[in-house]
């Protein structure tokens, strides 16, 4: 059993910070891997990335966005609550170097996952460009956070209710206009985010890495729930992921697989609103 | 006199146990066979002509002794006949019901030369069933602590075998489990209707009973490395199993719908996804449903896919039917509940819709050609004869291979070409230092009982090399 340390919600109360005591697992996760939990006996295995740890006190944090019934179960629990299964820390770590300037682009949830690589790429003497964005400002999350890991923080909005009015591309394009040394881009947000940044990337020739977070069940190589094409070839996302060379993706496939469930997630909602269970 | 009595007695026939009807039993996830009642299994165990040299010792992997505990439960002791049993093998329930005991003690069965041969799996099963349903499974004493710490890898058969001898030498035993629980694939891969779960967990609550220790949610290789379990531990076994799925690569694999037999198999037992929505992991129902492969994990996926309603469930595999690797019993079980055998044919691609789901499959016949490697004849295709069938769920179960996750994280672990751990297979010792191995991770995918084998070689093996120290 793992138990809630603290909570916090954020977002509009859409997303959910947990801190969670998990001390082997605090100890040994880099940058980049990610956890699966299991809430309860009868729970799913969901793949969460951690949005840090602190191996000083044992907790790693989980910043989670509802969207269906196994996170909106783990959004009920409480500090002093206990999450029945943490298995972690899974994937391989964010491949971390000083490359000159790096740029890290984080839509949605997606700036929780930026937020450890952005900090590694700090630490190891980069010159970090943090680009983060919502649908509008109540959504934003770790902005404080992001502003502290990165030398130059820009913010977006698609409703223009803070920031830049418009998408994260936009910014990074004018970026990537203004400046030639960017080495490195890491795209980490909603399928259509990572797809278009690398449309975009592709053009400048610029390597771009994006973080994928396809279906998994055991997320340690064994079942292949999570294949991905990358370069034409099938990767299993939890053991040669989560990260891969974001030019190569098939985003349409992982889309299109990611959505396998929707009737069954459907269903699973509607009976938990029902008997809150 | 009694020699010769004993010689002409087999007149009873090989008792049968009863079963669930074929049609009642494709609708649901209780076990296949009720097992033996105590009159039939003395009937059965009458059968047994207690031979002077006894064959059927040497077929089994463990050399179980198989004439005493059958005649004890001629006797009426049924609770001596499963303590004899676990004289050998520690986990008899479950290899009562999964051993291949056609290919081995039934196989050398000295009755079984005129007539069919003695029951002994069946036996097994009820004299193990006996034990834990009456309460009366009997804790062993231990030997005196020895101070001496073992780490076992994966709770698996392999694992289970090793943790359970060793606590018993006096050794303090833990068991590192990657998944959420105990069992490895006697819990992920075996479904409830052939091996029901509160076996394994009794077994396992049993090796906890005797001190061992479990730890799950642990993937080694992740959260420690084997050179950090060997700062804190005198040995280490490493009973990984087979845990790395084949696909057929084939154009399309990746069409939702599509499923290894390890995932298919793993939301179905493990997650228990057949009980959705009480239970929260979905699975697809498809009505019409195509495995490719013919081994156990094939009909397991066949007949599971049956219990959640399929209309049609097809096996397709490119050899014939005498180069299925399923035992008889599996066929004869899966054929009996309707499933449909498509043998000498080879998927080629696979057809999807617009949502990127499976909507059929392109397949060639095959026929045999000269005999290849393996020794069994070549599946040669024959020109032209693609033709496709409709699908809306597919199960793909042509084999699992070596997980890599913990081996490539393992500096001085040799590994063959295949990726197996290397272990000498008498003693389960690998190229590391402290570090045995046995099961899966180094024959490839084998039996449990063949797993139980080399837990029980590494475990002697480990004792020796503890007690040295």
């Amino acid at each position: 059993m793992y138990k809630i340390t603290y909570k916090r919600e954020m977002a509009e109360n859409t997303v959910c910070h947990f801190k969670v005591d998990a001390p082997r697992i605090a100890r040994k996760a880099k940058p980049g891997q990610f956890v699966v939990l299991k809430a309860n006996e009868t729970g799913e295995r969901i793949p969460l990335t951690m949005g840090g740890t602190d191996p000083s006190d044992g907790t790693i944090d989980l910043i989670f966005q509802v969207v269906g019934k196994s996170t909106a179960l783990l959004r009920t629990l409480n500090v002093g609550d206990a999450i029945q299964d943490i298995i972690g820390p899974l994937g391989k770590p964010t491949h971390v170097e000083n490359l000159g300037t790096v740029v890290c682009v984080g839509g949605g949830t997606g700036v929780a996952v930026m937020y450890p690589i952005t900090k590694a790429y700090k630490e190891a003497g980069n010159h970090v460009i943090a680009i983060i964005g919502a649908r509008t400002k109540d959504l934003l999350i770790l902005e404080d956070e992001m502003k502290a890991a990165s030398h130059d923080l820009r913010v977006t909005t698609d409703d223009g209710s803070y920031g830049h009015h418009g998408f994260v591309t936009d910014v990074l394009k004018k970026i990537l206009d203004d400046q030639k040394e960017v080495k490195l881009i890491v795209g980490i947000g909603p399928v259509p985010m990572m797809k278009f940044l690398c449309k975009l990337t592709k053009g400048y020739g610029v390597k771009t890495m994006v973080s994928l977070n396809p279906i998994m069940v055991d997320a340690t190589g064994m079942c292949g729930a999570c294949r991905v094409t990358v370069g034409g070839k099938t990767m299993f996302c939890c053991v040669d992921g989560p990260e891969f060379d974001g030019h190569e993706v098939d985003y349409d496939e992982l889309v299109k697989r990611q959505r396998a469930y929707l009737t069954e997630e459907k269903a699973s909602m509607d009976r938990f609103k029902e008997i809150g269970r | 006199m009694a020699e010769k009595e004993k010689k002409e007695k087999p007149k009873i026939p090989r008792q049968k146990m009863p079963e669930q009807e074929p049609r009642v039993r494709a609708k649901n996830f209780n076990e296949v066979p009720f097992g033996y009642t105590p009159e039939l299994a003395q009937l059965e165990a009458s059968r047994c002509i207690q031979c002077k040299k006894p064959k059927c010792i040497e077929g089994c992997p463990v050399e179980i002794d198989i004439p005493a505990f059958i005649k004890l439960i001629l006797d009426g002791d049924f609770v001596g006949s499963a303590r004899k049993l676990k004289e050998r093998n520690s986990l008899p329930a479950i290899c009562g019901r999964v051993c291949p005991q056609e290919d081995q003690c039934e196989k050398v069965c000295i009755v079984g030369k005129k007539e069919e041969p003695v029951a002994v799996g069946r036996l097994e099963r009820f004299a193990a069933d006996w034990e834990r349903e009456k309460g009366e499974v009997f804790i062993p004493e231990k030997a005196p602590a020895t101070g001496k710490r073992v780490a076992v890898v994966g709770s698996g058969p392999a694992g289970l075998t090793v943790a359970g001898d060793l606590i018993l030498k006096g050794h303090e035993v833990i068991i590192f489990e990657a998944l959420h629980k105990t069992g490895g694939v006697l819990i992920y891969g075996i479904p409830e209707f052939r091996l029901p779960k509160d076996i394994v967990q009794a077994e396992v609550n049993y090796l906890e009973q005797l001190g061992v220790k479990v730890e799950c949610n642990c993937v080694i290789g992740r959260i420690e490395t084997v050179d950090e379990l060997l700062k804190e531990y005198d040995a280490i076994f490493l009973g990984l199993g087979a845990g790395l799925p084949q696909f057929l690569n084939v154009p399309g694999e990746n069409f939702c719908g599509i499923y290894s037999a390890n995932e298919y198999l793993t939301r179905s037992n493990l997650m228990k996804a057949y009980l959705f929505p009480q239970y929260d992991t979905p699975i697809a129902r498809g009505r019409n449903v195509a495995v490719f492969g013919a081994g156990n994990v094939a009909m397991d996926s066949a007949r599971t896919a049956l219990r959640l309603g399929a209309d049609t469930v097809r096996i397709i595999y490119r050899r014939s039917r005498d180069e299925m690797p399923a035992r008889i019993e599996e066929i004869h079980h899966a054929e009996e509940e309707g499933v449909q055998f498509y043998l000498l044919t080879a998927p080629i691609k696979f057809l999807g819709d617009d949502n990127g789901w499976v909507t059929g499959v392109e397949c060639l016949r095959m026929e045999l050609g000269e005999p290849d490697e393996s020794g069994r004849r070549r599946p040669v295709p024959i020109k032209g004869s693609e033709f496709q069938l409709e699908c809306d769920m597919a199960v793909v179960a042509i084999g699992a291979g070596p997980n890599p996750l913990l081996p490539t994280t393992t500096p001085g672990l040799e590994l063959n070409k295949r990726g197996y751990i290397v272990g000498d297979l008498e003693t389960g010792k690998t190229s590391k230092t402290g570090v045995w191995a046995g099961g899966d991770i180094v024959t490839g995918s084998a039996t449990v009982i063949l797993a139980m084998g080399a837990g029980r070689k590494a475990a002697n093996s480990i004792h020796d090399y503890l007690m040295s120290k």
